[in-house]
């Protein structure tokens, strides 16, 4: 017998197949739409992520699935994985980071351009995991200043989507002067940077 | 002729007479000790006798003992005669506050990497070597984290976030 098979069973209706990020909240009339930069900056930003991958072990693994087919990250605008920091907006540090690796770690968040954000991937990048040891870094909070933890050993996909969508609510709520002040020096002072 | 463990023993206690000691074959495997100030003289003399030919080192590693007073260190050698496939061990012991053991780079090159990594575990002192820095822990590493006097975690110390390994 052979396999039945049919293509297009279930007829979409054009506009709910393309998925549309929401209007910012504003002010709209005949010919015009006005709202704050703010918004229309983190509602780009935050659809247009660029992953760089810091994969070092199981979580890396995890991490493939997540950018494979079935779980799909690119549905969340993190389309492209880059392996060069000078292009990426979020550094993903997932698996185990021994001390030897921390200054490589901090190197690459130095490499990368503002405004970046951080997510630890994984309890061994959030807080050195079982490897409570001398030759492991308890959690990469300790070189790099870290946006959003996702616990897990390793954490399934789709925590580290929610992760990544986290990391979306920061990028788009965040204020373009968060990046010029005073906290935000003394914050990357406690790390040393700059 | 193949090579035999009481062959060897008594080809080691021809030529050293007393002072090679400890003679125990674990396993099949023949081993045995000498003073640390000797380590480079039964080397050379294991490797140049046309008979015994221990041309190969296959590993060179530490071990603390930390009851054995004046000799809490030991440094281990495991060579190899490639031609009659024949395996020994020998050691050398030192005291931890002196962890002085002449450095065996200059006759086998394989022992350069294997003798940074024992300076970098156990803190021997290897004399004569020519990079003796560590080679896998951080260069800031004050300490020498296989030695026997750091106490195993302890299980009530909440400076770790629990809940993420499920030991809460």
């Amino acid at each position: 017998m052979s396999r039945p098979v049919s293509y297009n069973l279930i007829k979409k209706p054009l506009e709910t197949d393309i998925s549309i990020a929401d209007m910012p909240e504003g002010h709209q009339g005949e010919g015009f739409f006005a709202t704050k930069l703010n918004n229309i900056i983190g509602l780009a930003r935050k659809n247009s992520i660029w992953p760089l991958p810091f994969a070092t072990s199981c979580c890396g693994i995890e991490f493939m699935a997540t950018m494979g087919s079935h779980y799909d990250l690119a549905r969340f605008g993190s389309e492209r994985v880059g392996f060069s920091p000078r292009q990426c907006d979020l550094l993903m540090v997932m698996g185990t980071i021994a001390k030897k690796m921390g200054p490589v770690v901090k190197q690459v968040y130095l490499q990368m351009a503002e405004p970046r954000w951080v997510i630890a991937v994984g309890a061994c990048a959030s807080s050195g995991g079982i490897f409570d040891t001398y030759s492991v870094l308890q959690g990469i909070d300790q070189v790099v200043p870290v946006d959003v933890y996702v616990p897990g050993c390793p954490p399934r996909p789709e925590a580290i989507i929610d992760g990544v969508i986290r990391i979306q609510d920061l990028v788009g709520k965040e204020s373009l002067r968060r990046r010029n002040g005073q906290q935000y020096k003394a914050l990357l002072d406690s790390y040393g940077i700059q | 002729m193949t090579l035999t463990n009481e062959h060897i023993k008594q080809r080691l206690v021809e030529k050293f007479g007393e002072q090679v000691s400890g003679f125990e074959e674990p396993y099949g495997m023949l081993t045995f000790e000498a003073p640390k100030e000797m380590n480079l003289k039964v080397l050379n003399f294991l490797f140049d006798e046309e008979e015994l030919k221990f041309r190969f080192m296959t590993d060179l590693c530490g071990a603390h003992f930390p009851g054995n007073n004046g000799k809490e260190l030991a440094v281990v050698y495991h060579l190899h005669n490639l031609v009659d496939n024949f395996r020994i061990r020998f050691k050398v012991f030192t005291d931890i506050n002196k962890p002085d053991v002449y450095t065996a780079s200059g006759l086998f090159s394989a022992a350069n990497w294997m003798e940074r990594e024992t300076y970098d575990f156990y803190g021997v002192n290897f004399v004569g070597h020519p990079k003796l820095k560590r080679i896998l822990n951080v260069d800031e590493m004050d300490y020498f984290p296989m030695r026997k006097k750091f106490t195993l975690e302890d299980q009530t110390r909440i400076d770790k976030d629990d809940e993420m390994f499920g030991r809460g």
